[in-house]
Formats: structure tokens, sequence, C-alpha cells
């Protein structure tokens, strides 16, 4: 545009500021999450999650180590040498050999501790410690040190509760679970909905109009208003709490929006093709399935995302239509709910159930965004 | 059975009942009910193609009217009855008591906040992001960072909402991020710039803009000559900006009067009024990507020769975005208000996660859920249903009225 006008804006590098704020801004929330969960409890609650991505400074006391199973002999004097940190990345910058004074030496300075016993100490961490028979004797040497430590990060809490079968907190079974409530409840409705959907676009009958108003006015029906009339319903023809109810809830709920999505795309498709297909005698069982189908993928991916996302991450009616005391049949989104009371402080567990949860839709997310993005574009009532 | 193995079988019972429904009936009207043969032939084909549509449709109907149908009739009456009696009568009895809950205003109040500060708030974030991305090069990777949160549940944005708003005592580290910025702030100069100064600004520009808006709607009316519906609709507007207006100078006068408390770290959630604001954050966070997405394409659409007229015309950059491209697009706005509108009204999950209603964020659908699964009360919980669906409705018809006008 500002190529129209011959003259480049001098706003452009304003708007790639503007959008970098706003971009950080956006996924700040998401990576503190995300970066918690790799953290164990205590450094999550000692520093904010932002600290643990650059290298922190902190005080540490080491020792050396025990001098009677590792001094050598060197002459007369006896020498223990090792790592105080046994290789853990961290960098001294001063040091001592009393609490009272831990900053009197640099790294790299050999510290004096009288009558002829010395101890070095490098930036690294290794030291080499001096002195006769009875000064390297005992207990190993303290050393006081202020250390800079590189980021450091863990999968302990992904396996605590991912893979850790006795933890009754985990989330192994409640995302088992999520993927039973959410596989079954996204292929149905399309299925039912894909014939609906043809019949709407392509075939003549009195009361069609009236039908797709319908429809159009179910898409915004609160299902707020379904959920005692149908739990009631649920308890009353014996199908209680449970998978079989879950599916049905969602395959009901879903449907509006499977029908006019399916239905917008399909009423767009070419009429020529369809009536070849008839004047080549062709049903319309057939012409349904061998060229509505196929040629309806992308609007039918488009619900099936939405389907998967909103079933994934639904949280009101696997509460009301699934959920019962027993908890046997918990969904990960309540779990998190639940761990929200129970463990309201412990952000290691909670961030980690959190991202599980959220992981697969992510991924499905940047997998498809393309038919994410279409199916917004269709499905948005214009 | 094991659940996995239930839903493997669900899926190959579900679909292939389906599908063998579908094919079986369609066989059954073609070859035995009306054979496409013999000496009716014609007529016969002719009534299997009327009868046809409804097979195609009956499952969906079904379900439809069971699953949603269905349950606004059953609603409305659970809402005039009292399970306690056994479903005897009551009248408005439910509604009157639900009408004299504090609980239940204070869920009106906030769900109106919400419904005020959540559309404009997430409309006007995506119109942004939607005009900023589409001038750069790398505008589709920011974009889909924007829209990621689209993706993650509420519960799940909850969490993570929930540690950016966490608190700890003062003499520890804040692992909270709001509560890390705030505890940075110690009343001098650019803590009145930050805190002060800068909040002021946006309220102001805020007012300016629905002072805009107000004008714009309500100048016709001045000029006469449109129906008394018409009329209503924009001295009804005028009005309603009037009192945004009102309270945002309200607020301006509060936040420049006010004496914050410097260095000690906040329980954000358990402040009442403002604790609104911070659940509203979530959602905005959620919903913008959704906005930015529709405008951007909305952008995308606006004839380029209106606005090449425009830059002939001498228009800055502003200008062209508010006087040509934003009145262009003025039906997607309404379309994606509208939809974050829906949302909002239902909004459950996020109200539940972090704060159960507590401290002054109850909302309707909390309300509900509430009465109906810990009161145990379906009276009242189906006549705040009955409000959501009423407060719903208007949204209803005119999507209805919209899809009707367009299929003509």
């Amino acid at each position: 545009m500002q190529s129209i006008a011959g003259s480049k804006s001098s706003l452009t590098w304003a708007v790639h500021i503007s959008v970098v704020v706003m971009v950080v801004l956006w996924l700040i929330p998401t990576v503190g999450l995300f970066v918690s969960s790799f953290r164990t409890a205590d450094q999550i609650s000692t520093s904010g999650w932002w600290a643990s991505l650059f290298p922190a400074e902190q005080n540490v006391v080491a020792r050396a180590a025990d001098p009677d199973e590792n001094r050598v002999a060197d002459g007369s004097t006896f020498i223990v040498s090792g790592n105080l940190f046994d290789g853990e990345d961290k960098t001294i910058s001063v040091w001592g050999t009393s609490s009272r004074a831990i900053d009197i030496y640099v790294a790299g300075d050999t510290a004096d501790l009288g009558d002829g016993e010395t101890i070095a100490v490098q930036a690294n961490g290794d030291y080499e410690w001096r002195g006769n028979d009875e000064q390297i004797a005992g207990r190993g040497q303290r050393v006081f040190a202020t250390v800079t430590a590189q980021p450091e990060f863990t999968l302990a809490n992904y396996d605590k509760m991912l893979l850790d079968e006795s933890n009754v907190e985990g989330m192994a079974k409640a995302f088992f679970n999520t993927l039973t409530v959410t596989i079954p409840a996204t292929i149905i409705p399309i299925v039912i909905a894909a014939f609906a959907a043809y019949a709407l676009a392509w075939m003549d009958f009195p009361g069609r109009a009236l039908l797709i108003a319908c429809v159009v006015g179910l898409l915004v029906v609160p299902l707020q208003l379904a959920l005692i009339p149908l739990l009631k319903l649920h308890l009353g023809i014996g199908i209680g709490k449970g998978y079989l109810g879950v599916w049905l809830a969602h395959t009901g709920f879903g449907l509006p929006l499977a029908i006019y999505l399916l239905r917008n795309y399909m009423a767009g498709l070419p009429r020529d093709i369809i009536e070849n297909a008839k004047v080549d005698s062709a049903t319309d069982f057939q012409i349904f399935v061998k060229i509505i189908i196929p040629l309806s993928f992308p609007a039918l991916a488009s619900f099936a995302i939405f389907q998967f996302l909103w079933t994934w991450n639904d949280l009101l009616v696997a509460k009301v239509f699934l959920i019962d005391a027993t908890g046997q049949t918990t969904v990960m989104t309540n779990q998190i709910t639940d761990l929200l009371g129970t463990r309201g402080g412990n952000w290691e567990i909670l961030a980690t159930a959190a991202f599980i949860s959220i992981a697969v839709p992510l991924a499905v997310f940047f997998a498809m965004q393309r038919y994410l993005v279409r199916g917004i574009l269709a499905g948005s009532v214009k | 059975m094991h659940p996995a193995l239930l839903g493997l079988v669900t899926i190959i019972i579900g679909v292939g009942a389906c599908i063998g429904y579908f094919y079986f009936s369609n066989l059954f009207l073609d070859k035995v009910l009306f054979p496409g043969k013999g000496p009716n032939a014609g007529r016969n084909i002719n009534r299997a193609n009327q009868v046809r549509p409804w097979l195609f449709l009956a499952p969906a109907i079904f379900a439809l009217g069971l699953y949603l149908g269905y349950p606004v009739i059953e609603t409305l009456r659970l809402s005039i009855t009292d399970r306690s009696q056994d479903g005897a009568f009551v009248g408005f009895a439910n509604y009157q008591q639900m009408l004299a809950e504090p609980k239940f205003w204070e869920a009106m109040r906030n769900n109106l906040l919400w419904l005020i500060v959540v559309p404009a708030a997430s409309t006007a974030f995506g119109l942004l992001a939607a005009q900023l991305t589409d001038r750069i090069a790398w505008g589709n990777l920011a974009k889909s960072l924007v829209f990621m949160p689209m993706a993650i549940s509420f519960v799940g944005a909850s969490v993570i909402f929930k540690l950016i708003y966490d608190t700890r005592p003062e003499d520890k580290a804040q692992i909270g991020l709001l509560n890390a910025i705030w505890v940075q702030f110690e009343g001098g100069a650019m803590s009145v710039v930050f805190l002060q100064v800068l909040p002021i600004v946006i309220v102001f520009i805020f007012a300016a803009l629905v002072a805009y808006a107000g004008y714009i709607i309500f100048r016709p009316a001045l000029s006469g000559g449109s129906g008394i519906l018409v009329l209503a609709a924009r001295v009804a507007s005028a009005a309603l900006a009037l009192y945004l207006i009102w309270l945002s100078l309200g607020s301006i006068l509060g936040i420049a009067t006010a004496e914050l408390p410097y260095g000690e770290p906040k329980a954000w959630l358990t402040v009442p009024f403002f604790n609104n604001f911070f659940l509203m954050v979530v959602l905005i966070w959620i919903q913008t990507g959704f906005a930015m997405v529709i405008l951007s394409a909305a952008l995308r659409g606006i004839p380029e020769d209106t606005i090449e007229a425009a830059i002939i015309d001498g228009a800055n950059p502003l200008q062209i975005f508010f006087r040509i491209k934003v009145p262009q697009i003025i039906p997607t706005i309404t379309v994606v208000w509208t939809t974050i509108t829906l949302v909002v009204l239902k909004v459950f999950d996020i109200v539940f996660a972090m704060t159960n209603g507590q401290w002054q964020t109850q909302v309707l659908a909390n309300y509900m859920f509430d009465k109906l699964f810990r009161a145990n009360d379906w009276g009242v919980g189906s006549a705040s249903a009955i409000v959501i669906m009423i407060l719903v409705s208007p949204i209803l018809a005119w999507n209805v009225w919209n899809a009707r006008k367009e299929m003509r």
C-alpha cells in the first residue's frame, strides 16, 4: 500500500516493534507454564520462572572429598584433589573457607590455612588441598563459594505425572479417558451431519428453508439449557453417567455447527458434477459417497478439528454426563480443576498436568491450522 | 470392558450403524417400497425421491430435537415446577426466589461487565493485530502465535493465568509475574507514569472512542426520516455511550486520586470488582486470535481501489484505517462481536477453575452450575438457564434473520 503512494512509510519499524510486543505478550503466559513444568518444586518456590532462563548467582557450601579415603602422598605432604560440584556446570567467582568470610578469595587463588596447609580452588570447582598427615585427616575442608549456576531443567515432573502408575494424582488415566471421550464424539457427529448436510444442500423438499433456519437457530442455544433435562433423560432410560451419555451429548451439541459448516460447503460444489452423475443414473447414496464426501474433505477436516478441540477441552459436559462419584472416568480438565483445589500451591504438579492436557491440542493446532482458519471463516454466521 | 475397547467398539457400531442405516434404508426405498421398475416405475422414482431427503435427515433431526430442542421446552417446564414437591406447578416462585438472591444480581452485574469488556477488547486487539500483521513479512508467524491460545482449554488457560497472578508473602521471592512486576514499583516518578498516567490515557482514549462511536450512531437520528424502532435503537446506543463515558471519567478521577499500596504483594483474585477484570483477561487472551483471523480475512477483502483513491486524496494511514477500512468491515466486526458475546454468555470453566465465584466473581453459567449440582435446586437452576437463553435470543433471532436473507 505504501508503495502505491510512492514513499516507504516511516512507520514500518514501529509496526514491527508493536507486533513483537504483542506476540511476546501473548506468548509469555504459555511459556511461563511450559518452563515451570520442567523445574523442581524447590526451584519454582525460590525464584520466578523467568529467572531460570538465565544463569543465576547463588551462595553454596561444598566440602572437599573425605581425606582418609582420597588423599594421595606427595613426599611428606598429602594431597586431596577433585571437583567441588561433581562436574555440575557452576562457575565460582569468589570464595572463602569460613562462614564469616565467604568472599575473601577469587577463583584461582590459593588459601593459606595455617601451618603450611593450603587449598586452591579454580573457577570450575576443581580444588587441590595440601597439608601434612594430621591436617589432611578427619572431614573434608569446607569451601563457601559464590557461584553462577547454569539453568537447570528436569523431566522428573512429567515422569511423575505421566509414567508413575502408583501416583493417584497422575494424568495417565485421565489422558486416556479424555481420548476415549474425544474420538467417538468427533467421528459420529461428522457422519450424521454429512448426510443431513447433503440433503439440505442438494435435495429439494418442502420445509428445507425452515430446517436450515432451525439449524442456524440451534447453533447458539446455550448448552446450559440442556444439562438438567438430558441428565434426567439419561438417568431415566438407564444410560446413567458414562461414556455413552457423554458421546451422545457431544454428538447432539456438535451437530448444528457440523450441519451448518458442511451444508454451506456442499452447496458451493459445482452443480454440473452432481447432475452429470444423475444423468449417468447414479443414486443419491452413490453420489454422496463417491463424489460429495471426497470433495468436501476440507470442510470435514475443519469441523473435525473444531469438534476435537471442543470435546478435548470441555469440562462442563464431562462433569455433568460422564464423571460419577467413583471418579474412575475423570477427564484431564476435571483432574486439573481437582488439583487446583487440593494442590493449589504445588506449581510443578499443576504446570505439568496442565501442559500434558494442552500439548495434544497445540500439536493439532499447529499441524492443521489451515483447516481451523478455514472452518472459522466459514462457521461464523454472516 | 476396557474403556478404550469400548470406545473402539462404539466407533465401529456408531459409524457402522449410521452408514448401514443410510445404505439399507436407501436400498429398501429403491428396491422394495418403490421399485424403479415395472408398470409404475416413473411414479415410484418420484415418490422415492420425495421420501429420500427425510431418510438422510432423520438421525440429525432426531439428535437435534432430543439434545437441543426438547431441553429448551423441558427446562422451561422445570423452571416453573418444584422438584421437592414432586414436580408440582409453582408458577414464578423459582424466579422470585432467584431474583431475591444477591448472588444472582452479582452474577448479572458481572455478566454485564464481561459482555461489555471482553467482546470490545478482543475485537479491538484482534483488529489491531490483523491490521499490523498484514503489513509485515513475518505476519503469518505472528498471527499463528497470537492465534495459538484458541487451542488451549479454558481450564488450561486458567492454570496459566493463576501462575501469573500467584501471590507469595512479602519477604519471599514473587513467582507470579504480575506481583513480580508490581513489587518493582516503589512510588517514584516511573510508578506514577506507569500506574496512573498511562491507565488514565488508556481510559481516556477508550472514552474518546466511545464518544466517537456514539456520535456516529446517533448523528442520523438528528436528520430524522427513519423508523421509530431504528430511532429508539440509536437513542439507546447513545445513552449507553454516555453511561460508559460517565463511568470512564469516574474511573479516571479514581485512578488519579488513588493511593496505591506500593511494594506489598497483592492477592489479585481476591480484590473485589477488579478480580473480574483479571478473569476477563483470560478470555480476551483466548478470543483475540479468533477475532484477528476473521478480521484479517475481511481486511484483505477490501477493494484495493478504495484505498488507492484515499491515498491519492492525501489521507494519512490513520484516516485510511478508520475512515476507509473500518466502515467497510463493519458487518464482519458485528459477526465477531456477536460470536464472542455468545462465548461470554456461556463462560463457565474460567470462573469455575479460578475463583469458583468467590470474592464477587460469580457469573450466570457458574451460578447455574452451583444451583444444579451443589444446592441441588433444579427449579432455580433451570430459571437461571432460561435467563441465559433470554439473553442469547436476540442474537439467535438476528442470526436466523440474516441466514434467511442470505438464502433468498
